[in-house]
């Protein structure tokens, strides 16, 4: 009904009273922009949680030690000692009953961080003692050389496997870093180790950051986990990961590895073991935070809801205002529902240009945030405008414009013409 | 002799209709009016004069009582089909103007015509046209808040001829204006009916502006009392 003559009305209005104007859109602004924001870096996170899970394979399989649930959580305050954590030799042994399933298992001593020095220069390595499955288990990609050999992992021998970013900070380039020394030096001491191989760095994201790129970025460097575990707090693990090889179904395997090391925790009396499929717990993961950025969604959509009764209160007060311009119309022929209509439409431009101004708003300040994490963190977590959440912001927007201006319209429309034309 | 365009006969209007604080406004009239007629209904203030503008413009029902207008009957019509009588059989011009604050001239005058459903470039072309007959050519584009109190009156009565309707109903038009510009408000309607033959209603309470009609019905306390072509004198 008159939709061009309404909205060329409807601005018209809105730009004779522009402060009030953007008053009145400031609530919608905030409300969708917020919305935008936290939605926008809910999946971005989720984005890149997802894709840096994805690539350590979701057939692996994660085996934790955890405490007994019927304990209450945080009810034992005993530190955790050996006797709690799952020893090399608990399991190799169930490695071997299960080597028809399993591919490969991985564990990992994380040691210190500290800086790796060769040819006067250095880089900022963090020490991790690892296993020989390690590396297929999560997939680290040798460039050059080899990752840890069995060999390397019983005899103890000084040797690492180093980043190639490492490689770019530390060599000259051409030159082979293979078989050279290298000194780390670390809280707990200097040490030389020779190089054995290469892997290539990938920043926890797809993409990698950019600017990234030739920064002296903290990187892994691999060495025999014995060497780790001779300065480490406990000789035993408290997590492993394995990989799979022909399992159907991931999660059901887990379910038969959990029983296993369950039974070897049957007399402890605070902790147990638990195992789950990466899957599920990326699905569970995102599950969450799923929830998370819908509870945060849920609650900055109050501010829309603030928003909205600011419109109606704004149009409430210029239905009054124009009273007899409302008499007038009727006088002239206006049917009640065309009044209706131009009220209506009026609300919902506002909320129309409230709702863009807050989708720019809301996506600029997820970029903000994003950007912040990821120099925090260092991860590149890649912010996608997606469409169906402008779109339905858009069309939500223009829902609550119609919402909130139905009472007000409806009130105009109603409007006695005799009375109308006579309000001073 | 020229057809009944107005046909009023037992109006009674009441407010406050079965309260202790009922009022009777209109008690019984009976009014006829020929197309063509240009007549002015005078009265002192309270004697239901705007009561009975407000029936013959269609803006409100009677109580009880027949009304054909254009041999259409009109009393007992719906919001919607009152709007679309008004909007196509009257045209209406007010004391106070009552122009679209935020709206120039051209919208203003084609306001009428939005309603009635012509098409943007015929609305555009009838409101200049008329905007020009008005003398109002060269200020089309101003709002009203631009124009003097006789200008704004002049766009007033292009709009009430948007949709040539047969009958023009002005409520004290010259009320607000000084007496020089009343009268050329006075000389357009005189114009308005000679040219175009419009039936115009005359609401006023200035025996001067009553004189120049063809006709004076006077109402005194919700009666007629005096109307040269009243059902006792002219033919029933």
């Amino acid at each position: 009904m008159f939709l061009r003559e309404n909205i060329l009305l409807a601005i018209d209005g809105l730009k004779s009273n522009k402060m009030r104007s953007f008053l009145t859109m400031l609530g919608i602004i905030i409300g969708i922009g917020a919305v935008i924001a936290i939605v926008s870096i809910g999946d971005a996170v989720t984005t890149s949680l997802n894709d840096t899970l994805s690539r350590l394979g979701t057939s692996n399989i994660y085996v934790f030690v955890s405490q007994k649930e019927e304990n209450g959580i945080g009810s034992s305050s005993g530190k955790i000692d050996d006797s709690d954590l799952i020893s090399e030799e608990q399991i190799e042994s169930f490695a071997s009953k299960y080597s028809g399933e399993i591919g490969a298992v991985s564990y990992l001593e994380t040691g210190e961080s500290g800086e790796a020095r060769k040819n006067h220069r250095s880089a900022k390595i963090t020490v991790k003692g690892t296993n020989a499955g390690y590396g297929s288990v999560n997939n680290v990609k040798i460039t050059r050389g080899r990752f840890l050999k069995e060999r390397d992992i019983r005899n103890r021998r000084k040797v690492a496997v180093v980043s190639d970013r490492l490689v770019s900070n530390l060599f000259r380039t051409g030159e082979n870093p293979i078989g050279q020394e290298v000194s780390v030096d670390t809280d707990k001491g200097s040490e030389d180790y020779t190089i054995v191989g290469v892997y290539q760095f990938e920043s926890v994201s797809i993409q990698g950051i950019e600017s990234d790129k030739g920064k002296d970025t903290r990187t892994s460097l691999y060495l025999p986990v014995g060497l780790v575990k001779e300065t480490a707090e406990n000789q035993n693990y408290s997590q492993f990961v394995l990989s799979t090889k022909g399992v159907q179904d991931a999660q059901a395997f887990a379910d038969k590895v959990e029983s296993y090391f369950r039974k070897l925790y049957a007399s402890n009396g605070n902790y147990t073991c638990r195992a789950r499929s990466m899957e599920s717990a990326i699905s569970e993961w995102t599950r969450q935070l799923g929830v998370v950025s819908t509870a945060i969604a849920a609650i900055a959509a109050i501010a829309l809801l603030v928003g909205g009764i600011g419109v109606m209160n704004i149009m409430l007060v210029s239905v009054t205002e124009r009273t007899r311009e409302i008499g007038t119309r009727k006088a002239l022929g206006a049917r009640n529902s065309y009044i209706r209509m131009q009220f209506i439409v009026e609300a919902v431009i506002i909320c129309l240009i409230g709702g863009v101004l807050g989708i720019i708003a809301g996506l600029l300040m997820a970029w903000g945030g994003v950007t912040i994490m990821e120099h925090q963190m260092s991860v590149s977590i890649p912010l996608v405008i997606s469409a169906p959440v402008v779109l339905g912001s858009v069309g939500f927007s223009m829902l609550i414009g119609i919402f909130f201006g139905y009472y007000p319209a409806r009130k105009a429309s109603r409007l006695n013409p005799i009375d109308a034309l006579r309000y001073e | 002799m020229s057809r009944e365009i107005i046909r009023m006969s037992g109006i009674v209007k009441n407010y406050f209709i079965g309260t202790p604080n009922e009022l009777h406004i209109l008690k019984g009239i009976s009014l006829k009016v020929r197309e063509g007629e240009f007549l002015s209904i005078v009265g002192a203030s309270g004697s239901g004069k705007s009561t009975l503008m407000n029936m013959i413009g269609v803006l409100d029902r009677p109580t009880s009582g027949e009304y054909l207008l254009d041999g259409v009957p009109v009393s007992f019509m719906s919001d919607n089909e009152m709007s679309d009588v008004r909007n196509r059989k009257i045209g209406f011009v007010f004391q106070t103007f009552n122009l679209i604050p935020r709206s120039n001239a051209l919208k203003n005058v084609e306001l009428p015509m939005l309603y009635a459903g012509v098409d943007s470039r015929e609305r555009t072309r009838r409101a200049a046209e008329l905007l020009k007959a008005v003398g109002m050519g060269d200020r089309m584009r101003h709002r009203p808040n631009e124009l003097s109190g006789g200008q704004k009156q002049r766009v007033a009565i292009a709009r009430a001829l948007a949709n040539d309707p047969p009958i023009l109903l002005a409520d004290e038009p010259t009320g607000s204006l000084d007496s020089a510009t009343g009268r050329m408000v006075m000389d357009l309607f005189h114009q308005v009916h000679r040219r175009e033959g419009k039936t115009i209603v005359l609401i006023t309470h200035n025996p001067a502006l009553a004189a120049e009609t063809d006709r004076i019905v006077t109402l005194r306390d919700g009666v007629i009392v005096s109307d040269p072509a009243g059902p006792g004198k002219g033919a029933a």
